[in-house]
C-alpha cells in the first residue's frame, strides 16, 4: 500500500458536498421546528423607550415575541473569554436582547418565534420599537476620553483596556542614528464566510437536555460558554457543527441568536432555527482588524534595525465578543518584531469600544497586523537609506543558526532558515530583470512595482500554561481518540472543527501512515460534543498542528498495545515483534506475522489477551504543545498601476513559504490560496465604512467589494521545509499563512510603483480612486 | 393565509412536482423547504453571490431571483439532479482539483460554471475568470476552481468524443 503521507489524496468531504449532501445546520430539519427571526436596532446609539410587539403577535402563525426583558432574569451576559493580565480590563455586559440601551446598528432588541421563516419575518416588521436616538462613537482615538458619549456606563472613557509589552524605549529614540515614523490604517473588514450563520435549538423537557446545532468553529468552547449564560449543566448540552460553511474567525465567538434560539426552545417546547439573512451578517457577525498604528523604527544608517516602537488603537466595537481582547493584544503585540533580529520592543494597545459591530478574529487574527506594520517599516526604512528593500530584508533577518530564537517579547521561535525562502523567492521572480525592466518602463510613463514581504507567524495555537499566563479563559491542548472496530476499520473522533481545511482527509492520512490501513477505512469525525470528549476547535492555524499531534501519539497507543497482543498471539517477546505497513512480523521470521485487522479482532474477541491488557483497541490522546510554531516564507507581488486611473493590476504574486512538513500538498495549496485572496482583498478591495451615525455604509456584496476570480492572476506557489522540532509531525500550519503574508507585499509593490511621484504611504485598501488622488495631489502625470 | 396559494408544477431533477404555495415564495425557498432539496444554498439576499444557482430548462439562474411560480411547467435541476449513475464531470473535476473546501458555495459555482462550458466548450483562463462574475467563494481564492472548470471541459470534450481513447 502506499505511503500516503504527503501525497495530494482527494478529499474525503468531498463525495458528499459536490453531491449536495452536505449537512450545514440550516440544511437541518426536525419535527415541529419553528422560525426565529430577529429585531434589531437601526440605531449605533440610542435608548429603548418602548416596544409594541401586539401586531406581531396577533400574526396567525405566529407563536411569541420574546423581548430583552423577558429574558434578561432566565438567561446571563454574554461573556468574553480572553482577559489580557495587566491591562485594567473592564467588562462590557453583552445581553442577548438589549434592553434600555442598543449599542451598535444590529444590536437584537427582539425576536419573533412562527411556524414558518415568512410569517417570522413578515411579523418582525410589524414590531414597533420607539428609540431615543443619541450620539454614536465609531472611531476609536475619537471615542477615548472621559467626555465622549459611552458605550457602557461602566467604562468611563470607551477604553475597555490597556497593555503593554517591552520597555521604555525613549533613550534609544533619542540616540538613535535613524528614525522612521509611520501611522498605518488597518481598516476594519468583514470575514464574510459563504454560510450566514445559524442555529437550531432543541430542549428536550424530559431530560432537560437541549442540543444546539450552530455554526460554530469550536463547539466544545460554545458547550463550555453556553452552560454558564443559560444555566444548562454541560453534560445536559450538546453542541453539534457538522458542516460549517467557513469561519475565517467569524464563527468562533458565542452570538446572541444562540443564545435567544436556545432560551425559546426551552420556553417554547418546540424546536427553533434561526438562519441571518446576508445582511445581518454584515452588521451583526463578528468584523475583523480595525486598528490605527503609530510605528517608529530607530536604526543604523547602515541599515541594521534596533528597535521598534508600536502604539495601537483597536476598535473592539460595541461589546468585547469572545476572543476579542486577545487579537490586538498577545496575537499582534507579541510578534511585531516579525523575522527580524530587532534588539527592542515596545507596544502600547488601546482597546476602546465603540458603537460598531463588535470585532472578533479574522483570518490571522494579530499576526497581519503585526506584519503589515513591519514590513512596511521595513520598506520606509529602506527608501529613507535609499537602499534596496531586499537587502535590509538580509540584513536583519533572523540567521538560520540563530534558532530557537527569543523574540524581544520572550517568544521562542522554533525553527527557520528565512534566507531560504527569500532567495527561492527572487530566483524565481528575476529581481535583476525585474529592476532593470521597471527602470525601462518609467521611462515610457509605465508604472510597475515590486513588494516583499518575509513574514513569519505564530502558529498551532497553543501551549495551555501559555494561555493561562495570556489571560485566555481555556486551555489550547487538542484530543484524538483513535476507535479501531473488530475489523480493523478507524474512527477516528478529534477536538478540532474543522470547517473547509479538509482535515477529515489530512487526519485519515496520518492515520494511514500510522496504522498501515487504507485511507478509505478511516472516517474522521468532529464537532459534535456529545460525540468528543473535549477539544478547543478549529482556529489560529492550530489543527493539524495540535489536533494532528494528539492524533499521532493516539495511533503511537495503539500501536504499542496492538504490539503487545501481536507478540503474544505470536508466543514471542514484545521486542522480538516490528510492526511495518500494517504487518506485525517476528524479527529475523519474515514469514511469521500478524495483520493489523487480525490484531484488533482479537483484540476485541479477548478470548486470549496478554496478562494486565484490558480487551478492545480504542486510545485517546491529550497533546499540549510545548510551543508554538512559527511558519515562515517570503512572498512577492508585482503590480503594474495605470497611473491615469489609478488602477492597480496584479501582475505576478509568488509564495515561497515554509509550514514545515506538508501532509496533503493539495490541501496546503488550498489553504495557501484562500489566505492570499483575503489578504490582498485587505490590500487592494475590501473595506468597511461606517457614516457619523454609525451606520454601516457597506453592508452588502454590493458594496463591500469581495474579491472576484477575474482579480488575480495564477499564484506562482513554492515551499521550503523546515519542520518544527517540538511537533510530532514536524508540521507548522497553513490556515493563515497567506491573509497573514500577502498584505504588505501587495501595498509594497504599489507604493514601489508609485516611487516616482513621491507618495510614501497609502491607506489600504488602495482603490484607484485613492491612488488617482494621490498621483493628482502631487501633481500627476 | 391558505386562499392565497397557488398551485404550482414544475419538475425537478426529473420528476414532476406539484405544491400549493404561496406566491412570493422565492424558487430558493421552494426548493430547501418544500421540497427538502437542501444542496442549494443561500448565501446573499442581493444576487451577488451565485451560491443559490441552478439550472432551469438548461439555464444556469440564481434561484435567490425567481419566483417559484415563474417556474411553472419548467424543469428545473438542482446539485442533487447532477449526478447520474456516475458524477457529472463537472462534480468530478471539482473533486480532482480541490475546486472546494467548504463547499458552501460549490453548488452553485459548479451550475454556474456548467453554463459557461456551454457557451464556451474550450474557455481560455480569462474567459473562466470573467465567467466566474457572478459567484463568490471565500475559502478557495478561485485558482482552483478555475482548474477544475478546465479540468471539466477536457472531461466533457473526451465524453462527446466517444472514439478518442482514454488517456492515462
Amino acid at each position: 500500500m502506499l505511503d500516503v503521507l504527503g501525497q495530494p489524496v482527494k478529499r474525503h468531504e468531498d463525495d458528499r458536498l459536490i453531491r449536495g449532501k452536505g449537512q450545514y445546520t440550516d440544511d437541518i430539519r426536525l419535527p415541529g421546528m419553528v422560525y426565529a427571526h430577529m429585531v434589531r436596532s437601526p440605531h449605533a446609539h440610542a435608548k429603548i423607550k418602548a416596544i409594541d410587539i401586539k401586531a406581531a403577535q396577533a400574526l396567525p402563525g405566529v407563536l411569541a415575541v420574546f423581548v430583552g426583558d423577558d429574558l434578561k432574569d432566565s438567561v446571563g451576559m454574554i461573556p468574553t473569554a480572553w482577559i489580557p493580565p495587566n491591562a485594567d480590563m473592564k467588562m462590557t455586559p453583552h445581553p442577548a436582547l438589549a434592553y434600555d440601551t442598543v449599542r451598535y446598528v444590529g444590536d437584537g432588541v427582539a425576536v419573533v418565534i412562527a411556524e414558518d421563516p415568512y410569517t417570522a419575518s413578515d411579523a418582525a416588521d410589524l414590531v414597533r420599537v420607539t428609540y431615543a436616538p443619541l450620539e454614536a462613537m465609531t472611531h476609536p482615538r475619537d471615542a477615548m476620553g472621559p467626555d465622549k458619549p459611552l458605550v457602557h456606563q461602566e467604562i468611563s472613557d470607551n477604553v475597555a483596556f490597556h497593555w503593554s509589552v517591552g520597555e521604555n524605549l525613549d533613550e534609544v529614540f533619542a540616540s538613535s542614528e535613524v528614525v522612521v515614523r509611520q501611522e498605518f490604517r488597518q481598516q476594519r473588514l468583514i470575514p464574510s464566510a459563504m454560510e450566514p450563520r445559524s442555529a437550531v435549538a432543541q430542549y428536550n423537557a424530559a431530560t432537560e437536555e437541549l442540543t444546539l446545532w450552530a455554526t460554530t468553529q469550536n463547539p466544545h468552547i460554545h458547550r463550555f460558554l453556553m452552560s454558564g449564560i443559560l444555566g444548562i449543566p454541560e453534560h445536559k448540552l450538546r453542541v453539534v457543527a457538522i458542516d460549517v460553511g467557513g469561519g475565517f474567525g467569524s464563527k468562533i465567538a458565542c452570538y446572541p441568536d444562540e443564545v435567544v434560539v436556545a432560551y425559546a426552545s426551552r420556553a417554547l417546547g418546540r424546536p427553533v432555527k434561526w438562519t441571518e439573512t446576508r445582511q445581518e451578517n454584515f452588521i451583526a457577525t463578528s468584523h475583523g482588524r480595525d486598528h490605527v498604528h503609530e510605528v517608529e523604527l530607530a536604526g543604523t544608517r547602515d541599515g541594521d534595525i534596533k528597535a521598534i516602537r508600536v502604539k495601537a488603537f483597536s476598535n473592539l466595537g460595541a461589546y468585547l465578543s469572545t476572543a476579542a481582547p486577545g487579537v490586538p493584544t498577545i496575537l499582534f503585540g507579541l510578534v511585531v518584531n516579525g523575522a527580524y533580529k530587532i534588539p527592542q520592543a515596545s507596544v502600547d494597545v488601546y482597546g476602546v469600544v465603540t458603537h460598531t459591530t463588535p470585532v472578533d478574529a479574522y483570518r490571522g487574527a494579530g499576526r497581519p497586523e503585526a506584519t503589515y506594520l513591519i514590513e512596511r517599516m521595513v520598506d520606509l526604512y529602506a527608501r529613507k537609506l535609499a537602499m534596496d528593500p531586499v537587502q535590509v530584508r538580509r540584513r536583519n533577518l533572523i540567521p538560520k543558526e540563530s534558532f530557537p530564537y527569543t523574540n524581544p517579547m520572550g517568544l521562542e521561535y522554533d525553527s527557520g532558515n528565512y534566507q531560504g525562502t527569500l532567495d527561492k523567492a527572487l530566483q524565481l521572480v528575476d529581481y535583476p530583470q525585474f529592476r532593470r525592466e521597471q527602470e525601462a518602463l518609467r521611462k515610457q510613463g509605465k508604472y510597475i512595482g515590486i513588494g516583499f514581504s518575509t513574514y513569519v507567524e505564530m502558529c498551532g495555537l497553543g501551549p495551555s500554561e501559555v494561555a493561562g499566563a495570556v489571560g485566555f479563559q481555556g486551555g489550547l491542548w487538542e484530543s484524538a481518540t483513535v476507535r479501531v472496530h473488530p475489523t480493523g476499520k478507524v474512527t477516528v473522533f478529534t477536538g478540532a472543527s474543522p470547517h473547509g481545511q479538509g482535515e477529515e482527509t489530512t487526519f485519515a492520512q496520518i492515520v494511514s501512515h500510522e496504522l498501515g490501513i487504507p485511507v478509505e477505512d478511516i472516517e474522521v469525525v468532529h464537532g459534535d460534543t456529545a460525540r468528543i470528549a473535549m477539544g478547543w476547535g478549529t482556529y489560529g492555524s492550530r489543527s493539524t498542528v495540535v489536533g494532528g499531534a494528539a492524533l499521532h501519539n493516539a495511533t503511537q497507543k495503539i500501536i504499542a498495545k496492538a504490539t503487545k497482543i501481536a507478540a503474544h498471539k505470536l508466543e514471542v517477546s514484545e521486542l522480538d515483534v516490528t510492526f511495518e505497513a500494517g504487518q506485525f512480523r517476528v524479527a529475523g521470521v519474515p514469514d511469521r506475522g500478524m495483520s493489523f485487522a487480525n490484531v484488533a479482532l482479537d483484540a476485541y474477541l479477548a478470548w486470549s489477551l496478554p496478562e494486565g491488557v484490558e480487551p478492545a483497541l480504542e486510545e485517546t490522546a491529550f497533546y499540549n504543545p510545548k510551543n508554538f510554531t512559527y511558519p515562515f516564507g517570503a512572498h512577492v507581488a508585482i503590480v503594474s498601476v495605470d497611473a491615469t486611473t489609478g488602477d492597480v493590476e496584479l501582475m505576478r504574486y509568488i509564495a515561497v513559504d515554509d509550514v514545515g512538513n506538508i501532509i496533503n500538498p493539495m490541501i496546503v495549496e488550498g489553504q495557501i490560496h484562500g489566505g492570499l485572496v483575503q489578504g490582498i482583498g485587505q490590500a487592494l478591495y475590501e473595506g468597511a465604512e461606517f457614516d457619523d451615525q454609525g451606520q454601516l455604509v457597506t453592508g452588502s456584496f454590493l458594496d463591500y467589494a469581495m474579491p472576484k476570480a477575474r482579480f488575480f492572476p495564477r499564484f506562482e506557489t513554492d515551499h521550503t521545509v523546515t519542520p518544527s522540532p517540538h511537533n510530532p509531525l514536524g508540521v507548522k500550519g497553513v490556515g493563515e499563512t497567506g491573509a497573514i503574508a500577502s498584505t504588505p507585499a501587495v501595498v509594497n509593490a504599489v507604493l514601489d510603483a508609485l516611487a516616482p511621484f513621491g507618495i510614501r504611504d497609502l491607506n489600504m485598501p488602495l482603490t484607484s480612486k485613492k491612488v488617482w488622488t494621490a498621483i493628482q495631489e502631487r501633481g500627476g502625470i | 393565509m391558505e386562499n392565497h396559494l397557488t398551485e404550482i408544477t414544475m419538475t425537478v431533477n426529473g420528476v414532476s412536482v406539484s405544491r400549493n404555495i404561496e406566491p412570493r415564495v422565492l424558487l430558493a425557498h421552494f426548493l430547501r423547504e418544500e421540497l427538502g432539496l437542501t444542496g442549494t444554498h443561500i448565501g446573499c439576499d442581493t444576487s451577488q453571490c451565485g451560491a443559490c444557482t441552478v439550472l432551469i430548462d438548461g439555464e444556469a439562474v440564481k434561484s435567490c431571483t425567481v419566483l417559484a411560480v415563474q417556474c411553472m411547467g419548467q424543469s428545473v435541476t438542482t446539485i442533487e439532479g447532477l449526478a447520474q449513475t456516475t458524477l457529472h464531470p463537472m462534480q468530478a473535476a471539482f473533486r480532482e482539483k480541490h475546486g472546494l473546501q467548504c463547499g458552501f458555495c460549490t453548488s452553485g459555482v459548479m451550475m454556474t460554471a456548467i453554463e459557461l462550458l456551454k457557451q464556451y466548450p474550450n474557455p481560455t483562463e480569462s474567459q473562466i475568470r470573467q465567467g466566474l462574475d457572478g459567484v463568490l467563494c471565500r475559502c478557495t481564492g478561485y485558482e482552483t476552481i478555475v482548474r477544475s472548470v478546465q479540468h471539466a471541459a477536457s472531461l466533457m470534450s473526451k465524453q462527446e468524443l466517444p472514439q478518442e481513447e482514454e488517456v492515462g
